[in-house]
């Protein structure tokens, strides 16, 4: 087995009485894409936000390249190629898409105190910005200013935002979370286009999506990892079936 | 955001040449006393600015900003009374000092968001108050006068009432041209996407508060230049120059011209000073035929009309009198 990309090992916190992840033990391999899944309330976005930095673990260690970023502030996980994506859409409403897009590229091409030129003149940022523009494509809306975009094309800048920072690997919250079918099937496109460069963390609601992406999948259950393999075997557990697939969600499209 | 040419271009041109008129204007309707009042409109212009870049840009709404104009104008008028009057030595020292207040005030209260960071604000400028309520030897609450204006040899005399005029109206100028160019800067787009969004700044990769702290030195520095100028065109100091609601007085100026545009403040400035001017005479003159000779007390009321018309600009005017004239732009 080769070595794991992103790794975290007995990753516990607790919110009160509510413990929202309980001794998880992860591994991402490089150039895989891992869904994590789980019911409401599985501690799922909890997770990203710790492996992302933005909670602190009560406990456990997370290794991000071979290096220990447990106590990394987030901007400092971002530096070294960790990138998220929000599941509520958070971008910065009132620049254009491309202004949005730039400003990812602007964070990984040195300090930012520089007082004089027009940012919106540097080559150097626009034009990044427009090839992850293009590539999850939305080239053609680069002008148009961020709060008139429909939420499917918000779901699909995220994903420009994080790509912007030339990560090598994805953190994508639910990112076809509140998605018609016509938007999910783009997105699901998009991400298996996206696979063959950047390793992938993927929490997803839409099961049809997951087994149709992921490589393995970890199943959480109240904070608990419950399982972990490849989606055959996830489909035919037994303590999967039962904890989280009972309602008949298994392959029958939205969960 | 993106450079137009909008009715608030040509607004802003008018105003500048009216401001740069107004000197030759002065003289000719033998009007001393309006050179002075507009001396005072352009320097709170520097100081409203430099707020604007905080507050309309950075999303840090400072209620504290005219403890600069207090620590720049005490510089000169300290130096002053200790027989240092070169403005080379004044200046200089006013807006470092200035700027150093700004760094404890900042590292102290970008650790803190919203009300907190308001309040925070303020009881640095209270603090500061007081201070110089206490400074005995500086006139403590009755304040300083400063008998020698800031020297700058044969460069230029700041006695030139003038001269002087059309110095503050540089400078002006020369701090809106540099937070133009710092707004639209990458260090701008950071301080903007801070504004508007801090954590995705994070998780996109910024540490967004050493750009904020700078941020906030700016501004503080600005302010603190926008005070040794006051210092010299009133001749005198005194702790009520940094009274809370003298910041009070920069947030409406810079609310009501419009935050987060380069010509609001400035326009702000010019409206709520004006306003302060010919309200209490219009008010009289209306109030005439119904009190006669008690009209004159009527306009010392005139608070009455500001506050309902900065009400209106509030509810109906989010961008200020700049929005309006831009008209909806922002999202």
């Amino acid at each position: 087995m080769p070595e794991a990309l992103l790794e975290a090992e007995g990753l516990t916190k607790r919110f009160g009485g509510v413990v929202a992840s309980d001794a998880i033990v992860l591994a991402v391999l490089p150039g895989e894409l891992h869904a994590v899944i789980g019911p409401n309330g599985a501690g799922k976005t909890s997770l990203i936000g710790q492996l992302a930095g933005e909670i602190v673990p009560d406990a456990g260690h997370i290794r991000f390249a071979g290096r220990d970023i447990t106590a990394l502030p987030v901007w400092r996980r971002s530096t070294l190629g960790l990138a998220r994506s929000f599941q509520i859409t958070s971008l910065f409403a009132d620049f254009t898409v491309l202004d949005n897009v730039a400003l990812a590229v602007q964070a990984h091409v040195g300090h930012s105190f520089r007082f004089w030129d027009k940012a919106r003149c540097a080559a150097e940022l626009r034009d990044p910005a427009h090839a992850a523009l293009s590539r999850v494509g939305l080239g053609s809306r680069a002008g148009v200013i961020v709060a008139s975009l429909s939420h499917g094309e918000h779901r699909l800048l995220e994903i420009a935002m994080a790509l912007a920072t030339r990560p090598h690997m994805l953190l994508l919250d639910e990112p076809m979370a509140g998605m018609g079918p016509e938007e999910s099937a783009r997105m699901v496109g998009l991400l298996r286009e996206l696979k063959r460069d950047v390793t992938i963390l993927l929490i997803e609601h839409d099961m049809e999506a997951v087994f149709a992406l992921a490589d393995r999948i970890t199943v959480l259950v109240y904070g608990r990892v419950i399982a972990t393999a490849e989606p055959e075997a996830i489909r035919a557990n037994a303590e999967v079936r039962q904890a989280y697939l009972g309602d008949g969600g298994l392959g029958t499209g939205h969960a | 955001m993106i450079a137009r040419r909008s009715p608030g271009d040509f607004v802003a041109a008018a105003l500048l040449f009216v401001l740069l008129a107004l000197p030759p204007y002065a003289s000719l309707a033998g009007n001393p006393f309006l050179l002075s009042v507009f001396t005072r409109i352009v320097i709170l212009a520097i100081a409203a600015a430099s707020l604007n870049l905080l507050m309309g840009y950075g999303g840090m709404v400072s209620f504290g900003h005219a403890a600069y104009i207090g620590v720049g104008g005490y510089v000169v008028g300290i130096l002053a009374k200790e027989g240092i009057s070169s403005g080379f030595v004044q200046w200089p020292l006013a807006l470092a000092v200035s700027a150093l207040f700004a760094l404890a005030v900042g590292a102290l209260s970008l650790r803190t968001r919203g009300v907190y960071f308001i309040m925070i604000t303020l009881a640095f400028a209270q603090m500061i108050y007081y201070v110089a309520v206490g400074l005995a030897r500086y006139g403590g609450d009755d304040g300083l006068t400063i008998y020698r204006r800031s020297q700058f040899g044969a460069l230029i005399d700041l006695s030139n009432k003038t001269a002087f005029y059309y110095l503050c109206l540089a400078l002006l100028a020369g701090c809106t041209y540099l937070i133009w160019r710092l707004v639209n800067s990458r260090f701008g787009m950071v301080i903007q996407g801070a504004r508007s969004n801090d954590r995705r700044m994070h998780s996109i990769g910024f540490p967004t508060f050493r750009y904020r702290l700078t941020c906030f030195v700016i501004s503080g520095t600005l302010c603190g230049l926008a005070g040794a100028l006051l210092a010299n065109h009133t001749d005198f100091v005194s702790p009520a120059m940094m009274h809370w609601t003298r910041s009070g007085d920069l947030i409406v100026m810079v609310v009501l011209g419009g935050m987060g545009t380069i010509f609001g403040p400035l326009i702000g400035t010019v409206t709520l000073l004006t306003l302060e001017e010919a309200l209490p005479a219009l008010i009289s003159l209306g109030a005439r035929p119904f009190m006669g000779r008690e009209a004159a007390r009527a306009g010392e009321y005139w608070q009455i009309v500001l506050g309902p018309l900065l009400l209106l600009v509030v509810l109906y005017a989010r961008g200020g009198i700049a929005g309006l004239l831009t008209g909806p732009r922002r999202a």
